[in-house]
């Protein structure tokens, strides 16, 4: 199977009541991929988007931000949901023989939507809608599943915010780099118990842009160093409603992070860096187990001891992580461009040593009822 | 073009104004369970799933997470793509191109859209950008009315022509079991009926469906073993245009003209009209079907009325456009390009039933929407 490279990435700073507009956002992150690429929009083949017509307030949301993105004449299309699942589709498309040079980009202003109401109209609208779940009730409901189950408490799982705040302070794009404590977040604002304000990401405005190329054409544009391969992906659902999970059961996730791993010839012993999807403080415990680092409900004892610390044995979500900048659907995007920058050793403060393999991770729905697990390397 | 992919099984609903019977879970189920059937396939062997509809209409976030059980995708690989019109090709090119990736060897691709449930105008109205277009644009319409008003002005075109494709399409609909609306109609019924924006009529305009339709796509080593005679992809294109309304061309359509051209290129096309044996095209009005004719390479520009006047695209004709009887008989939207797909692909493995045109070696399936984009999918019996 042909190989296909990420050959160039472009960010937005994450913050909060950004000025510009959806395709100001996006003209700002692909011209900045396209100039980290070295190469100008005509050797763009094919673009995909990711945004949603929901966190937009449009209707076919892409189509507002087509210009931006260079689509005129060209092929576009659209993928609803977590950035990964946009890179995968751009993949897919070089891999079909069918394209060279896949621009895909996505955007997100949280400031100009209403979580709640949005993350409520993904429920059954028979029945839990009518409950009033959100994204934060909802998680809730698993982090008490996943406490319990396990025997986890809700210091351990606060620690993950302490960690990964801190983390943000090296991390110029991150919106919200803390010092804080333990007591801190035990003490921040409860939301939905055992959930409190800082166990929680916060609303987030920023877009992320991604140049993929196939082997022959990212050997033909890009130096070696520019050059990060996407060696491995998997993605997996489990079933609709909650109540039809066990909430602390990561049988979706171990599905797609064993095919990534098979596809990258690699386990997780060999991953030098992670970017998980850390919408909440627990879910980050949760998703290192489901993807095989440790045993089940063993996350939060390791991180006590420090292995997921930026200067830990395996760095998790050095970049500060969803916890301190989520754009919703740019956060797997996101993650992803960050595993570039560490893989080409072009992350500043924050940048892990011996970064060799890295693995990124985006969630689809509420729960993380769908994964999509990335292996990159140099 | 890349790797070989074939069309192996179709599977659509019995679509309705309203659905009463089932939700849009169960509407998606029906159609995934008739292209199963269709191909003689259990869901065990569907490798990924990929779906796609319109967010506004049913309010439902994260389709496809909701859709699991009618999609029969629990633990399987999924997700969502949404492009508003033209979603079902958009749907149908994912299928391909994640069997086309080598990824994955059988995929299911499903669009669906229960309009019923919807205020499908008032949604379709918030594509426009809120400031500067969304009063004078709202809704599908319009547009459409525009665009043919300087196209009969420009090549003395007539709404007679315009009728003359709404009879085609409508009475070619009393021969698919499938469609909505079926009903036999002379020129006079369309000229007759109420007028909702000039020149469009009401029976030259498309409804509004409840309905889903599933296609199974297969890459060329598994389409060869599970299916006597695959639909084979020859070609998929997409060509987008500008944002806003008023910086498009109105007199043509740029992006079908663009898209049809790299595909027939890819695909060997030089003679369409004789190279086609028939054709599946997302026409949301009847007008359409006189004025994107040109669009297609059928004529040159002006051409169509006189090709329209003389049967050309009949059952009977040279190339037979819409036995299904097309959008204007049919149209759950996120379906509706999908289901064009699929109707083509029938036409080409002869399960057409009583709209089956004889011989079909290569057909042409088209999707529109957002700002008037264009899509493009071109199947044929041989190999690619």
């Amino acid at each position: 199977m042909e190989r296909v490279a990420v050959i160039g990435v472009g960010q937005t700073r994450y913050e909060r009541g950004k000025r510009e507009t959806f395709s100001e956002l996006v003209f700002e992150v692909a011209t900045k991929a396209l100039e980290d690429a070295g190469i100008d929009i005509t050797k763009i083949d094919n673009i995909v988007s990711i945004s949603s017509d929901f966190w937009d307030g449009r209707t076919i949301s892409s189509m507002a931000i087509q210009d931006a993105a260079g689509a005129y004449g060209k092929d576009i299309t659209t993928v609803e949901g977590d950035g990964t699942f946009g890179v995968l589709y751009g993949m897919m498309r070089i891999l079909s023989g069918s394209f060279g040079v896949t621009l895909v980009v996505s955007h997100h202003k949280g400031t100009e939507s209403s979580m709640n109401g949005i993350t409520n109209t993904s429920f059954d609208p028979l029945v839990e809608r009518k409950l009033g779940l959100d994204a934060v009730s909802s998680s809730a409901l698993q982090a008490r599943r996943y406490m319990s189950k396990y025997g986890i408490l809700e210091e351990q799982s606060a620690l993950v915010s302490v960690k990964n705040h801190g983390n943000a302070k090296r991390n110029p794009l991150a919106m919200l780099p803390m010092d804080i404590t333990v007591e801190d977040v035990m003490n921040s604002r409860m939301l939905a118990t055992p959930l409190k304000k800082l166990d929680c990401s916060p609303v987030t405005d920023g877009a992320c842009a991604m140049v993929l190329a196939a082997e022959r054409e990212a050997k033909k544009l890009t130096t070696l160093a520019k050059r990060v391969w996407l060696k491995g992906v998997g993605h997996c659902t489990d079933a609709y409603r909650l109540g039809d999970r066990d909430l602390a059961d990561t049988r979706a996730l171990k599905k797609a992070a064993n095919k990534a791993y098979e596809m990258a010839g690699v386990g997780p012993a060999d991953i030098d860096l992670v970017e998980v999807y850390d919408a909440f403080s627990y879910m980050e415990l949760m998703w290192l187990e489901g993807l095989g680092f440790c045993d089940d409900g063993m996350a939060a004892e390791h991180m006590e001891r420090g292995l997921f610390d930026f200067d830990g044995k395996m760095p998790v979500n050095a970049s500060g992580g969803r916890l301190s900048a989520n754009p919703v659907q740019v956060a797997g995007l996101a993650e992803m461009a960050e595993c570039v920058l560490q893989l080409r050793g072009e992350a500043g403060d924050r940048q892990v040593e011996r970064a060799g393999i890295a693995l990124a991770h985006g969630i689809n729905g509420m729960c993380g009822q769908a994964h999509c697990v990335w292996v990159l390397g140099k | 073009m890349g790797n070989r992919v074939g069309v192996i099984g179709v599977g659509q609903t019995h679509h309705a104004a309203k659905r009463l019977d089932a939700s849009g879970v169960e509407l998606i189920a029906e159609a995934v369970t008739r292209a199963l059937d269709d191909a003689e396939l259990t869901i065990d062997q569907i490798d990924a799933v990929v779906i796609g509809n319109m967010d506004h209409f049913e309010n439902i976030n994260y389709v496809d997470m909701w859709a699991t059980d009618g999609l029969g995708s629990f633990m399987k690989p999924v997700f969502k793509v949404t492009t508003g019109g033209t979603t079902g090709t958009t749907v149908g090119m994912c299928g391909y191109y994640h069997a086309a990736s080598g990824l994955f060897d059988v995929v299911l691709a499903v669009g669906w859209e229960k309009n019923s449930e919807s205020d499908t105008q008032a949604a379709i109205a918030t594509c426009a950008n809120p400031v500067l277009e969304r009063d004078p644009f709202a809704g599908a319409i319009g547009p459409l009315a525009t665009e043919y008003s300087m196209y009969m002005k420009a090549y003395g075109a007539t709404e007679e022509d315009a009728a003359l494709v709404a009879t085609r399409d409508r009475n070619n609909a009393l021969n698919n079991p499938y469609a909505h609306n079926r009903m036999a109609c002379t020129v006079e019924d369309v000229m007759s009926s109420p007028m909702l924006s000039y020149p469009i009529k009401f029976l030259d305009m498309c409804p509004r469906s409840d309905g889903a339709c599933a296609v199974i796509f297969a890459s060329e080593e598994k389409a060869k073993r599970l299916c006597p005679r695959p639909a084979w992809v020859h070609a998929s294109v997409v060509r987008h245009d500008y944002t806003h309304f008023g910086d498009l061309e109105w007199q043509w359509m740029p992006t079908l003209e663009r898209g049809s051209a790299a595909a027939y290129k890819i695909a060997g096309i030089t003679d369409p009209l004789k190279q086609f044996d028939v054709a599946e095209l997302y026409l949301p009005a009847s007008t359409c079907g006189v004025k994107w004719m040109d669009s297609l390479w059928f004529c040159d520009k002006g051409g169509a009325p006189e090709l329209i006047r003389k049967n050309t695209f009949g059952m009977d004709g040279v190339l037979p456009i819409n036995p299904s009887g097309g959008v204007i008989s049919t149209n759950p939207i996120g379906a509706t390009a999908l289901i064009r797909v699929g109707e083509a692909a029938w036409q080409i493995m002869g399960k057409a039933g009583d709209r089956q045109v004889p011989d079909v070696n290569k057909a042409l399936a088209t999707g529109f929407g957002g700002c008037s984009w264009s899509d493009i999918m071109i199947l044929g019996a041989d190999l690619p």
